[in-house]
């Protein structure tokens, strides 16, 4: 996994100061908050479910090897493959093997978080094979050569205006005088491009929302289309998921799925969900006539059984990241990681280590709105202090953090002084300055201070510093 | 390969906090598979026949797919033409080998073309005939097979998919029991699509634009 998390600081600079990206953000919470509370609160078992959703994960946890065992016979005898990597570079080496005893010269992609975190892509193209994103989203950030800032939404941080400049770009044949200039132009030609595509592919690989182990199924859950043609017209279907995802039975799985939709983009079950078992039948007139699964540790075994184990009920949803007022003023891509936002924050140190992303808990204001809202009650909040607190005690940070740190660990002792204190996310940050009233001594301070100006205590609203936000989105305009 | 295996088990099994014995473990996890124990289902995937068919198709509106009723299987090639001619379409569609849907008699229709078989891409129209519905949600399940082959559902540019009334079950787990069975164990046929509403994206500027890679319009047929 490439990380720049080490650069927050600069990143999280660059992130306030960039127009374009301002104006983009502002479509975050616009978008998703008000669309998840609605579905939430149309649905009266939705808090039952997230109970349900928790109980049936922690029991997956703590049995683990047995259900993957299940689930790996389920595969076999549907006349599946599996293949196990322990990490990233094992499922690579695994992808790129299938792919050359193929003779592959195209592969398409469903959108996948997994095999961004491998870096799938970059091996496939080292080795002469070419990886097409079919998702629209993905898409366009291959076309840009970025990587996704958001783990549902990839292509988040970009206007309506950059991507019909990368189209004009790559898709040399578009005429001068065709109008591009509205989001349904783009999608129609990237439908188009990419219909010829998914029939040249060789092999379609998709990443997995569940693995079943009743049934031997992998799930995709997607809304575009592009995941399921990806896998019924590749000559090869393959699977790559990390080990965490499987569920043991159809039941837990519909389950889950009554809160997945709806807290990612509020809709009550997404357009598509595919379960996928095995390769094309006798009789089936379509479908792969392989079907491989890649099952991928990468750091996730060592999870279990720590303070971070339950970091392991993401189903990857996005809420936390869509709900985060970090998120909403700096984006994804300020956080270095494929997995940005709160999720990101923890996952991040625990995959690649906290000498590496250790700086990304401090990315956060501790207001809990991420574990509010995470739909299988994972204590974000308090695992991204047990991260800082590692940081700390590895004396990883530099010293103005720790100093930092420490302000905020007594407000942390003093929970009720604290809540009040963080109600909002902006004043919160100004308020560790103590009595410097300047935040300049946190490692996100000059970041924020710069286009701010925060003074501390006495604060702006969470409003106020909206309004100015707003004010440096018009001039994108 | 077979070492990374045993790896990843071993390491997976000596980090669990949780230390039950292996026995009671492997206890737990045979009678979860095969009791496969039903959580939660909501009130609103519990309604009675007549009103779960209403509710599906007030849900799958929502979702903007389209829903006509009629009476019977002898309607619908009808219905589907109607279809065709009101979107300004060709009279032209494919089908796979499904028997219900072979059953409506498409002679009647004397314009219409009817390819069987799987879509290579070419194909506006689609016609399939659904597994199963899912009130809660207004989702249909499709299995896939020559009956009702799965490139259909994601090729056309119009999807057409028949259902027959009493195959609207009132949530997801029960549509899963409309799937064959072997010593009371779901036979998942090599696909299960469920599908509520045509393909979208909100990719750009989280604005909804449908017809993304998959079908721009789903039209339901409700018969019964
Ligand atoms: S941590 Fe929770 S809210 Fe965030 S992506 Fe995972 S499941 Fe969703």
């Amino acid at each position: 996994m490439e990380l720049t998390s080490h650069n927050l600081k600069s990143n999280v600079k660059d992130a306030l100061g960039n127009a374009q990206l301002q104006k983009a953000l502002s479509n975050v919470p616009k978008g998703f908050i008000d669309k998840r509370a609605k579905a939430a609160a149309a649905l009266d078992e939705f808090e039952a479910l997230r109970d349900k959703g928790r109980e049936i994960k922690d029991h997956t946890l703590a049995n683990l090897d047995l259900y993957l065992q299940a689930y790996e016979q389920k595969v076999i005898e549907n006349g599946g493959h599996v293949h196990w990597a322990k990490t990233a570079e094992d499922a690579r080496r695994i992808a790129l093997e299938i792919c050359q005893k193929h003779n592959a010269k195209t592969v398409t992609k469903g959108k996948s978080m997994i095999t961004e975190e491998v870096e799938l892509n970059e091996h496939l193209l080292e080795n002469g094979i070419e990886p097409v994103e079919t998702d629209l989203g993905e898409y366009i950030i291959q076309l840009r050569n970025e990587k996704p800032s958001h783990i549902i939404a990839p292509a988040i941080h970009l206007n309506q205006g950059q991507i019909e400049e990368d189209f004009r770009r790559v898709h040399t044949h578009l005429e001068d005088d065709r109008d591009m200039s509205e989001p349904e132009t783009l999608l129609a030609e990237a439908r188009e491009v990419l219909r010829k595509r998914y029939f040249e592919a060789d092999v379609g690989f998709t990443g997995a929302n569940f693995l079943v182990a009743e049934t031997g199924s992998s799930v995709i859950v997607t809304n575009e289309g592009n995941g399921d043609l990806t896998q019924t017209l590749g000559k090869v279907h393959v699977v790559m998921a990390s080990i965490e995802k499987v569920v043991p039975t159809l039941a837990d799985c519909s389950q889950i799925l009554r809160i997945l939709a709806r807290s990612a983009t509020g809709q009550d079950m997404s357009v598509y969900t595919t379960f996928s078992t095995g390769p094309k039948r006798e009789k089936d007139p379509d479908g792969p006539d392989e079907y491989h699964v890649i099952l991928l540790d990468n750091g996730r075994s060592d999870m279990l059984g720590t303070e971070f184990e339950e970091m392991l009920r993401c189903i990857r949803c996005g809420a936390c990241i869509n709900h985060c007022p970090v998120y909403h003023s700096i984006g994804g891509h300020a956080y270095g990681s494929i997995y940005p936002g709160p999720m990101g924050s923890v996952l991040t140190p625990s995959l690649a280590g906290v000498e590496k992303a250790g700086t990304l808990p401090n990315a956060s204001t501790f207001c809990g709105r991420c574990e509010s809202v995470c739909p299988m009650r994972i204590p974000l909040p308090k695992m991204m202090r047990h991260w800082r607190e590692r940081e700390f005690e590895q004396h990883l940070q530099p010293k103005a953090a720790r100093y930092g740190l420490a302000l905020w660990a007594y407000f942390a002792k003093r929970p009720k002084l604290y809540r009040a204190l963080v109600s909002f996310a902006m004043p919160a940050l100004s308020l560790l300055g103590g009595t410097s009233k300047r935040i300049s001594s946190l490692p996100l301070a000059s970041g924020w201070t710069k286009h701010r100006e925060l003074p501390a205590p006495e604060g702006r609203t969470f409003m106020q510093a909206w309004a100015q936000r707003e004010a440096l989105k018009q001039e994108a305009k | 390969m077979a070492d990374t295996r045993a790896t990843v088990l071993a390491d997976i099994k000596n980090s669990r906090s949780k230390k039950a014995s292996d026995a009671d473990r492997a206890k737990a996890v045979a009678e979860r598979l095969s009791g496969r124990p039903t959580g939660i289902i909501p009130k609103r995937g519990q309604l009675k026949q007549s009103e779960r068919v209403d509710l599906f198709a007030e849900m799958a509106t929502k979702v903007h797919s389209s829903v006509v009723k009629v009476k019977t299987y002898e309607d619908v090639p009808a219905s589907v033409s109607n279809y065709l001619r009101e979107h300004n379409l060709p009279a032209e569609l494919i089908m796979g080998s499904d028997r219900r849907l072979a059953k409506a008699k498409w002679a009647a229709e004397k314009n219409l073309t009817i390819k069987k078989g799987p879509s290579d891409g070419q194909d506006l129209v689609g016609v399939s005939h659904a597994k199963a519905g899912i009130a809660e949600t207004g989702t249909l399940l499709l299995a896939s097979g020559s009956e009702n082959p799965t490139t259909i559902n994601f090729l056309a540019d119009h999807h057409i998919v028949v259902i027959a009334a009493k195959d609207i079950k009132g949530d997801m787990e029960s549509a899963w029991s409309s799937l064959n069975k072997k010593d009371d164990q779901v036979e998942m046929p090599r696909a299960v699509n469920f599908i509520t509403g045509p393909s979208r994206s909100g990719d750009i500027e989280q604005k909804l634009l449908l017809g993304a890679h998959g079908p721009r319009a789903l039209q339901i047929i409700i018969v019964g």
